[in-house]
C-alpha cells in the first residue's frame, strides 16, 4: 500500500547565509492510510511549516515529498491546486469558511472547483453536512453559526471531496470544551471509517485521542511513538 | 469548473458588497450616460442649425457689404467702399446679363425698433424693408393674410408682414390682420403673418417684421445703405454661375478692379451650412471628449474598488485556493466581477442616456447618435476587462499560505 504521506529528508530554509533559519531540518516521516496522527511541539518547532508542506501549500527547499504517491515537489501552481482540492481536506483553527456564504455553499465549493455537476454536488454536500450533524443548519451563513458549528461545517467541507488525508491545524484552538469534545469524537468517528487524520496541536488532551504522536523541536522530529493509551 | 459557476461566484461576491458595487456602477453609469447625452446634444444642435439654415431658403446667395478677410486692412478697405444700394438690386434683376438669377431683393434692416399695439409692445429681432421677391428667396411664406405687393413698394405704403412671435406679443390670440401697429412711432398696417420658422439656436426666427423697402428707408433707416441683397439662383446647380453673374454686374458699379479690392462679399447657404456643420463637429467632439474622460474616471474607480476588494478578501482567496481553486478560477471570478460592474453600469448608462435625451437641454433637442450608444457600451465592457485585470491578477497570484495568514 502507498503511504499517504512520505516525507524524505525535507529541508525548509528561510533566508540565506548567516541569517538562514531552518524551519525544517532533515525531516523524514511516513504516514500510512488509516492512521490517526497528532503532531505536537511548541511554537517555532516547525510543526506548522510541516503542515503547510504536507498540505501542498508551501514548497520544500530540499528533499522529496510524496502525497498519496504523487511527487508534490515537482508540481506547478495549477497542479498543486488540483492536488489540494482532491487529496487533502483542510481544517483550520479559525474555521476559514467563506464569509457571507451558506454552510451548504461552503461545503459545495471544493466540488464546484473540481467541476462536479450541481445535482451530485448538492447531494454529496448535504450528506457530508448530515454526517457532521448540521442537517438543520445548511442555509445558515457562518456568522449565524456557533464556533463549534462552523468547525463542523469546515469538517464537512474537508470530507466532501473524499480526500486521502484530513489535515487539521489546531482545530480546537478556538473552541469551548464541549465543542472540542464533540469535534474530537467526530474525528474518532471519521478515522474509524478508515480516513487518514493528521492533527497539528499543542494540547495534550487533543493529542491523546490520536493513535500515533510525533513531537517536534527546532525543525526536527524528536519523538515518534504509538499512543500507549490507544494501543493498550 | 465551468464559466457559469465562476459567474455565479462573481455575482455572489458583488451582491455581498451591495453598496460598494452600486457606487462603482454609478461611475460607469455616469460616464456612459454622459457620452450618449452629450453627443446627442451636439448632434441635436447641429441638426437644428442645419435645418434652420435650410429654412432660410435654398439656392440663395446673400450679397453683403465689406470685403473678405478680417483685421485692420479689411477695415480700412471697408472705409473706402461704396454701399450696396437699391440700384444694385435693380441691376441684378436682368434676364440678359444674369440669366441664372431668378430674382433679387434688397434688404434694409432697421435695428432696435420697438413696435406697439396699445399697451402691448414687441421688438422684432429682424426688422427688414425689402421687395416681395424676398418672401420666396428667403423661404418665408405667409401663413395668414397676404404678402405686400410691388405696388406697395412703389407707393411706399406702410404695410407689414409679421412673424408668429411678434404677432403673439402684440395681439395675443387676436387676429392681427388689418390692425395698425406703431413701430418707432411710425404706423404700419399688418397684412400678413409669416409661417413659423423656429429658432436657429441663436435667435428666434419668428420675431420678425417685413415691410416694403421704400417705407422702411423713408421712415427708419434712410437711403444711404442696404444691409444686404438677397439673390435667388434659378436652381442649386447654377448657383456658381449666378455668383459669377452677380460679380459681373456689381463689380463695375462699385469700381472693383480685382478680387482683392472687392468691397462686398457673397455668402451662399451651402457654404454657411458647411461652416456651421464643421463648427458643430468640433463642438460635438469636445463634448464627447469630456464625457469620455468621465468614463475613464469611472474605469479607474473600478480598479480602485477591485483592489480594495482583493485586499479585503485576501483571506477568502486563500481559503478558496486551499480547497482547490485553480488560478484561472480566481482570476476569472475577479475579472468577471469587474466586468459585471462595468456591464451593469453600461446598461444603466444607456438607459439613462436614452431618458436624458428626451429632455430639451439648453434649448437643444438632443438627437441620439446610434454609434455613440454602441461605442459607449462597448467601451464600458472593455473598461471592466482592462481595469479589472490588474486587481484580478493580483488576486490570482496570491500565495495561499500568505493569504490564509492575512487578517
Amino acid at each position: 500500500m502507498t503511504a499517504v504521506i512520505d516525507v524524505r529528508n525535507v529541508i525548509k530554509r528561510y533566508g540565506v547565509g548567516d541569517a538562514a533559519i531552518f524551519a525544517l531540518n532533515d525531516v523524514t516521516l511516513s504516514i500510512e492510510p488509516g492512521e490517526y496522527v497528532a503532531i505536537m511541539g511548541p511554537s517555532g518547532s516547525g510543526k506548522s511549516t510541516l503542515m503547510n508542506i504536507m498540505g501542498a501549500l508551501d514548497n520544500v527547499t530540499a528533499g522529496e515529498y510524496f502525497l498519496d504517491g504523487i511527487d508534490v515537489s515537482s508540481l506547478g501552481e495549477n497542479e498543486l491546486s488540483i492536488v489540494r482540492g482532491r487529496k487533502i481536506g483542510f481544517i483550520f483553527q479559525s474555521f476559514n469558511l467563506v464569509p457571507r456564504t451558506s454552510a451548504l455553499a461552503n461545503v459545495e465549493l471544493p466540488l464546484a472547483y473540481q467541476g462536479i455537476k450541481l445535482k451530485e454536488r448538492r447531494m454529496r454536500a448535504l450528506k457530508a453536512l448530515d454526517l457532521v450533524g448540521l442537517s438543520d443548519r445548511v442555509n445558515h451563513e457562518p456568522t449565524e453559526l456557533s464556533g463549534g458549528q462552523q468547525q463542523r461545517a469546515a469538517v464537512a467541507r474537508a470530507l466532501v471531496t473524499r480526500p486521502a488525508l484530513l489535515l487539521a491545524d489546531e482545530p480546537t484552538g478556538a473552541l469551548d470544551p464541549k465543542s472540542t469534545k464533540d469535534l474530537l469524537d467526530l474525528f474518532d468517528q471519521i478515522n474509524e471509517a478508515g480516513r487518514t487524520v493528521v492533527v497539528i496541536t499543542h494540547e495534550n488532551d487533543v493529542a491523546a485521542r490520536a493513535k500515533r504522536i510525533i513531537r517536534m523541536r527546532d525543525g526536527k522530529i524528536i519523538e515518534d511513538v504509538l499512543n500507549p493509551r490507544k494501543v493498550a | 469548473m465551468n464559466i457559469f459557476e465562476i459567474i455565479r461566484f462573481a455575482i455572489r461576491g458583488l451582491v455581498a458588497n451591495g453598496l460598494r458595487s452600486a457606487l462603482t456602477t454609478l461611475g460607469i453609469l455616469i460616464g456612459v450616460g454622459s457620452v450618449i447625452v452629450l453627443t446627442a446634444v451636439g448632434n441635436g444642435s447641429s441638426k437644428a442649425i442645419s435645418s434652420s439654415i435650410e429654412k432660410l431658403g435654398t439656392n440663395t446667395i446673400t450679397v453683403q457689404r465689406g470685403g473678405g478677410g478680417f483685421g485692420p486692412s479689411a477695415r480700412n478697405r471697408q472705409g473706402a467702399t461704396k454701399p450696396l444700394t437699391v440700384g444694385d438690386a435693380i441691376a441684378l434683376v436682368d434676364p440678359v446679363k444674369a440669366p441664372n438669377i431668378k430674382q433679387a431683393a434688397p434688404i434694409a434692416n432697421a435695428t432696435g425698433v420697438t413696435c406697439t399695439n396699445g399697451a402691448e409692445s414687441s421688438s422684432p429681432s429682424t426688422f427688414s424693408g425689402t421687395w416681395p421677391a424676398y418672401f420666396e428667396a428667403s423661404n418665408t411664406p405667409v401663413h395668414i393674410g397676404t404678402y405686400f405687393t410691388n405696388d406697395d413698394v412703389t407707393e411706399g405704403r406702410r404695410v407689414a408682414v409679421i412673424g408668429k412671435t411678434t404677432a403673439t406679443e402684440l395681439f395675443g390670440t387676436d387676429s392681427p390682420i388689418s390692425k395698425v401697429i406703431q413701430c418707432g412711432g411710425i404706423p404700419f398696417t399688418v397684412v400678413g403673418v409669416a409661417d413659423t420658422k423656429g429658432s436657429n439656436g441663436f435667435q428666434d426666427g419668428d420675431s420678425l417684421l417685413i415691410a416694403p423697402v421704400t417705407a422702411v428707408q423713408r421712415t427708419l433707416t434712410g437711403y444711404q445703405s442696404l444691409s444686404s441683397i438677397i439673390v435667388q439662383a434659378k436652381s442649386a446647380a447654377v448657383q456658381d454661375l449666378a455668383q459669377n453673374e452677380i460679380q459681373a454686374i456689381i463689380d463695375p458699379r462699385h469700381l472693383v478692379k480685382s478680387d482683392a479690392t472687392r468691397d462686398y462679399r457673397l455668402l451662399n447657404q451651402a457654404s454657411l451650412l458647411q461652416t456651421t456643420t464643421d463648427t458643430n463637429q468640433v463642438f460635438t467632439v469636445l463634448l464627447a471628449a469630456v464625457a469620455a474622460i468621465s468614463l475613464l474616471v469611472g474605469g479607474i474607480g473600478i480598479t480602485n474598488i477591485m483592489l480594495v476588494t482583493v485586499v479585503e478578501r485576501t483571506r477568502e482567496i486563500g481559503i478558496r485556493k486551499a480547497i482547490g481553486a485553480p488560478r484561472s478560477a480566481i482570476l476569472g471570478q475577479f475579472l468577471i466581477e469587474a466586468t459585471i460592474l462595468s456591464l451593469l453600469g453600461g446598461v444603466l448608462g444607456v438607459i439613462a442616456g436614452f431618458v436624458g435625451s428626451h429632455f430639451t437641454i439648453v434649448g437643444v433637442k438632443p438627437v441620439i447618435v446610434p454609434s455613440s450608444v454602441f461605442l459607449a457600451f462597448g467601451v464600458s465592457v472593455l473598461i471592466g476587462l482592462f481595469f479589472g485585470s490588474y486587481p484580478a491578477s493580483r488576486a490570482a497570484s496570491l500565495r495561499p499560505i500568505e493569504a490564509l495568514r492575512h487578517e
